[in-house]
């Protein structure tokens, strides 16, 4: 929109926006304005948050939390793509199929993934499985939904050269549509494990017994604040690094394509 | 294949699918090998349904619930499209802007809505106030990071012209930065609603008075397997009709676009 702004300008203008919105932060919390057992100062969240990763909190150090918290994540995520990307690259290439699932689909989108909340516990448990269900009804729809649109978007001229080749069904999709579909779903992957993520934050929060977000909640029980803040701030981190991981690997593929 | 012989065979392949679900469904309650403490029967459902409508379950008629959660939405939603989208469209117009915000923006942005959920509560307790800052979270991201976009999608040409006119800085807003953005805005509306009702239905899971969530809730506690399937039939429709909303709201107010 307006003109660029000189190298010198964008670090003043970011460090007095970083510096201010710390300022206010001390300030709000020395002042008493709030009291200090709601809006610990930043320095008290990086003690806790450093007394954390040393001392165990209800039974676990931080990073013990989050080790079985990755556990959760990982088991719904891969469960989530191991079941979804064929069943999208299958819906691309059966008519029949998409038929059928896609109303399925389209019925079961508005049911937000917490809302399973209550069936996971009494199916599963609320040791495991029942976790791993809510993560994997948040991480599904978007491996579903990127492999189908992959598949769908197949150049029609390669889906003819391979039938005229007489490809057999299974040729079809494991060696035309999926490789054509890569990008796709790769970008569904990414959206489903931000999405899987969160899910894996609500599922903690109410039914678990050991991870990140069970120890928020038992911070919260206990009105420590700073605990609850460390919380976020290692759900935060550990979010923004898996987000990194797998946009380095969609640049890879985009690079390796030629795009 | 034309296109209308293909909307027929989608529409009967899903009638199909839907019937021989149904049909499955209460032949399997019926026989009994679908166990009824996991999977209710049909008629059970419907008891639930005409009781927590008639009677009213978990301290309020169903009615009563779906409004409350439909209305904390609504007051969540709002409260951050009136901060997020001009925050967002300042920052996409003015680098210096960009420059000051950004930085404290991204340090809030990679945590999920749901982990604001125990500090909300530490802050304002069970009540109304806490659920309608988290929903203010789970929509504020999404409103900014989109309505930014959206300025930055604004073609230079039409700012260049609408410059070289001499337009006044509030007509600048009006007529270019708002109608051109509002496209890319409204997509991020309609990804942060669903995200809001997965934050409230979490919330009340957690704690609350009414709501469909305090309802699904009651219904897991009771081990009431028919009232849950009621109370994720309801979350369902919540966001479906808000969606509808959204999408009417959306086409009013971009009457120059063909739908």
């Amino acid at each position: 929109m307006d003109e660029r702004l000189s190298r010198r300008e964008f670090i003043l203008l970011t460090a007095a926006g970083l510096a201010g919105f710390f300022a206010l932060w001390t300030l709000l919390a020395a002042s008493g304005l709030v009291p200090k057992l709601f809006l610990p100062s930043p320095l008290a969240v990086a003690e806790k948050f450093a007394d954390l990763t040393q001392n165990p909190f209800v039974g676990f150090t931080l990073q013990q939390h989050l080790l079985s918290s990755f556990g959760r994540f990982g088991a719904g995520f891969v469960l989530a793509a191991v079941i979804g990307v064929p069943l999208g690259l299958a819906m691309g290439w059966f008519r029949w199929l998409d038929g059928v699932v896609s109303p399925l689909f389209d019925a079961l989108r508005f049911v937000a993934p917490i809302a399973w909340v209550p069936f996971a516990a009494l199916w599963f448990g609320t040791g495991i499985g029942g976790p791993i269900l809510i993560i994997f009804s948040g991480a599904f729809p978007p491996c579903v939904i990127n492999a189908y649109r992959g598949a769908k978007y197949v150049e029609p001229r390669f889906i003819e050269a391979a039938r005229t080749l007489g490809a057999s069904h299974w040729q079809m999709i494991t060696e035309v549509l999926l490789p054509a579909s890569v990008p796709s779903i790769v970008a569904g992957l990414r959206i489903s494990a931000g999405l899987a993520w969160q899910s894996l934050v609500g599922a903690e929060l109410i039914v678990a017994s050991s991870g990140i977000g069970y120890l928020m909640v038992k911070g919260q029980g206990s009105i420590s604040t700073a605990t609850v803040m460390s919380g976020m701030i290692a759900i935060g981190l550990v979010g923004f690094v898996i987000d990194l991981l797998l946009r380095q690997l969609e640049a890879r593929i985009h690079r390796r394509r030629g795009r | 294949m034309n296109a209308g012989a293909d909307r027929g065979f989608r529409l009967g392949v899903g009638v199909a699918t839907f019937a021989a679900l149904a049909a499955f469904w209460a032949a399997g309650s019926a026989q009994q090998w679908l166990p009824a403490i996991y999977f209710p029967p049909p008629g059970e459902v419907w008891t639930a349904f005409v009781q927590v409508l008639v009677q009213g379950y978990a301290d309020g008629r169903l009615h009563q619930h779906f409004l409350h959660s439909c209305l904390l939405v609504l007051y969540g939603f709002v409260a951050a499209i009136a901060v997020g989208v001009p925050l967002g469209m300042l920052m996409g117009a003015s680098r210096r802007a960009e420059a000051l915000f950004n930085p404290a923006f991204l340090l809030v942005r990679p945590i999920p809505p749901l982990a604001w959920i125990p500090l909300a509560i530490v802050w304002l307790g069970l009540g109304d106030g806490a659920k309608v800052l988290v929903i203010w979270f789970a929509a504020f991201v999404p409103s900014v990071i989109n309505s930014y976009a959206g300025v930055r999608s604004i073609e230079p040409h039409l700012v260049e012209a609408a410059r070289s006119l001499g337009i006044p800085r509030a007509m600048f807003w009006r007529e270019v930065l708002l109608p051109g953005a509002l496209p890319l805005v409204f997509t991020g509306l309609r990804l942060s609603l669903q995200a809001c009702w997965t934050t409230l239905v979490a919330g009340e899971l957690i704690g609350a008075i009414t709501g469909l969530g305090h309802l699904l809730y009651q219904a897991g506690l009771d081990l009431n397997p028919a009232m849950i399937v009621v109370g994720m039939a309801a979350v369902a429709v919540a966001g479906a009709l808000t969606t509808a909303l959204l999408t009417l709201v959306e086409s009013r107010s971009m009457p120059w676009r063909a739908r």
